[in-house]
């Protein structure tokens, strides 16, 4: 399939979950769709379209929580962003990491940085952040304050 | 059978990244494995949000000591990606060079490395000579044998000076011949083919489950390479071969990096005789709003970065995505089955790090320490002399 084909399956295809599209260039393309929807579309996109998942990338945009999903058809060299924008206080998404291995870990990575429940999550542990970092902090919130009173967080500048 | 749970980690001053791996083993085969990783953990992300887009560069240059090219790389095309743009034809080969150059000595490190753990010291030794070769090239077009710091958004901060240009390629042609004979001695050793062939086998199903990348994947027959996939600097500008094996195991994945070290000496040969002429920078100022997206293959696979701009002189939100952060969980899929004097090769043949095993200490139940790291390394080499007396090779 072209670019043009796929893009055009793609949107009739799940045209009632897709908010946006933004075509940005040939080979960069964003498409902001229903949290709801993530689940079916990135599985669509995984195991039917062949595409290869790259990484999810949560960002903390007040009054929203957004995540991409960056997946690369590689055959024509087309990455796909899924944008989902979930609610701040309640960050809840269903978990994809549940039936594709490749996203195991950036869920669980995820979760501890930005605080995003993922439901069904088959390992929701900790990943990456110290056994004694306390619950509910989440460094990478825009408000995310010092908690560690011991830490020398100066950067020599 | 009772169970005995051997921790490999978490630190050792050789591991590109300290994490800790927990064994089950029944006897001495391996039923589970669990990783606790996090401990190299320095907030780069959070850090970068920081930093201007010019000095975000040096700061990913640190991310990884080894593979220093492949972050800045990933960071700059990012931020490119925002406008985006295109840097001058000169910048993107000698950009070509650096990375490409970068992919020899780092699978050369692995190489000897691997070849110590299995009681191969002559590989080893042979390998990291090779690789100060390599090195020495670094410098003359650098100025440093690593964290090169040759990269910024828009192009390259140094040129190459045309009177280094033959020193270069006489220096890589002077490695190949040796290298030709570390293949030959690696590929056609029966040892090696004996101890490393269908271990830590790795499916091509379970390479796309896992979205593995670089060698990993294209050990198990996974025709992936973000140089050919989504060209990007001079790659799409010469002829040279995607290496692709079917086997998946630990051998495959040694061949796969061996012959890949071939492909670059011909890339960075080819870019260092055409390097065409012209500006080196594109002279960006500022960075409109928008987002950005950086792909390229580093050594062990695709690095990936996005970048989220806000107009301002900071990026918002900045994503690092190492390729081991794929890699590694497929420890799942291979490990599983083996023994422990597999385990270790396995867990190595995805170049996360190997020298995890001089820390390993297994325990009784009683917190006895039954091996130390020392044990480890030798339960692995006793595995290889077995075969050799077996096989009559001395």
């Amino acid at each position: 399939m072209t670019r043009e084909e796929v893009l055009l399956d793609f949107t009739s295809r799940f045209h009632e979950d897709i908010l946006d599209l933004y075509d940005k260039s040939h080979s960069r393309v964003y498409i902001t769709v229903r949290p709801e929807s993530m689940v079916r579309i990135g599985t669509y996109l995984f195991r039917n379209l062949g595409a290869r998942f790259n990484i999810a990338s949560g960002t903390d945009m007040p009054p929203n929580i957004e995540i991409l999903y960056h997946f690369i058809v590689e055959d024509i060299n087309l990455l796909i962003s899924l944008r989902v924008l979930i609610d701040r206080e309640h960050p809840v998404m269903d978990s994809l990491g549940k039936d594709i291995e490749a996203l195991n870990w950036i869920e669980r990575e995820m979760s501890e940085l930005l605080g995003i429940t993922f439901t069904g999550h088959p390992d929701p542990r900790r990943l990456l952040l110290a056994d004694n970092w306390p619950e509910g902090v989440y460094p990478l919130r825009q408000d995310y304050e010092e908690w560690d009173e011991k830490a020398d967080r100066t950067r020599g500048v | 059978m009772g169970r005995t749970i051997i921790p490999i980690g978490p630190y050792h001053p050789l591991q590109e990244e300290p994490e800790l791996f927990t064994l089950t083993v029944e006897g001495e085969t391996v039923v589970d494995i669990d990783v606790r990783i996090g401990y190299n953990h320095r907030g780069i992300e959070k850090l970068s949000e920081m930093k201007t887009f010019e000095n975000s560069t040096f700061v990913v240059e640190r991310i990884c000591g080894i593979c220093s090219t492949s972050h800045p790389f990933a960071y700059t095309r990012a931020v490119e990606d925002v406008f985006p743009m295109e840097v001058p034809i000169r910048a993107k080969y000698i950009r070509t060079i650096i990375a490409e150059g970068e992919r020899i000595h780092s699978h050369l490190l692995w190489l000897g490395l691997a070849g110590h753990f299995l009681g191969y010291n002559t590989v080893y030794m042979w390998a990291w000579k090779l690789r100060e070769e390599i090195l020495d090239v670094m410098e003359i077009l650098s100025g440093n044998r690593n964290n090169y710091a040759m990269f910024k958004p828009g192009g390259v901060r140094r040129d190459i000076k045309p009177e280094d240009i033959p020193i270069c390629i006489r220096k890589i042609e002077s490695i190949l011949p040796t290298l030709d004979m570390l293949k030959k001695a690696v590929l056609d050793d029966p040892v090696l083919h004996a101890r490393l062939k269908g271990v830590g086998v790795m499916t091509y199903q379970e390479a796309i489950d896992f979205s593995a990348l670089g060698p990993t994947s294209r050990a198990s027959g996974v025709a992936r390479d973000v140089r050919k996939d989504s060209p990007y600097g001079a790659y799409q500008e010469m002829e040279w071969d995607m290496i692709v094996t079917s086997n998946g195991d630990v051998f495959d994945k040694a061949v796969v990096r061996i012959l890949e070290m071939f492909e670059s000496a011909k890339i960075m040969r080819f870019c260092l005789e055409h390097l065409p002429g012209g500006e080196i920078d594109a002279n960006i100022k500022d960075v409109p709003p928008g987002e950005g997206i950086g792909h390229i293959e580093a050594p062990r696979g695709e690095t990936f970065h996005y970048v989220k701009s806000d107009g301002t002189n900071r990026p918002v939100r900045h994503k690092v995505r190492a390729p081991t952060f794929m890699n590694l969980p497929t420890y799942k899929a291979t490990v599983q089955g083996e023994t422990i004097s597999d385990a270790t090769i396995i867990l190595a043949a995805i170049d996360p790090c190997y020298c995890c095993t001089e820390r390993i200490a297994v325990k009784d139940t009683g917190g006895r320490i039954l091996y130390g790291g020392k044990d480890l390394i030798q339960l692995s080499r006793e595995k290889t002399d077995r075969i050799k007396r077996r096989m009559g090779v001395r």
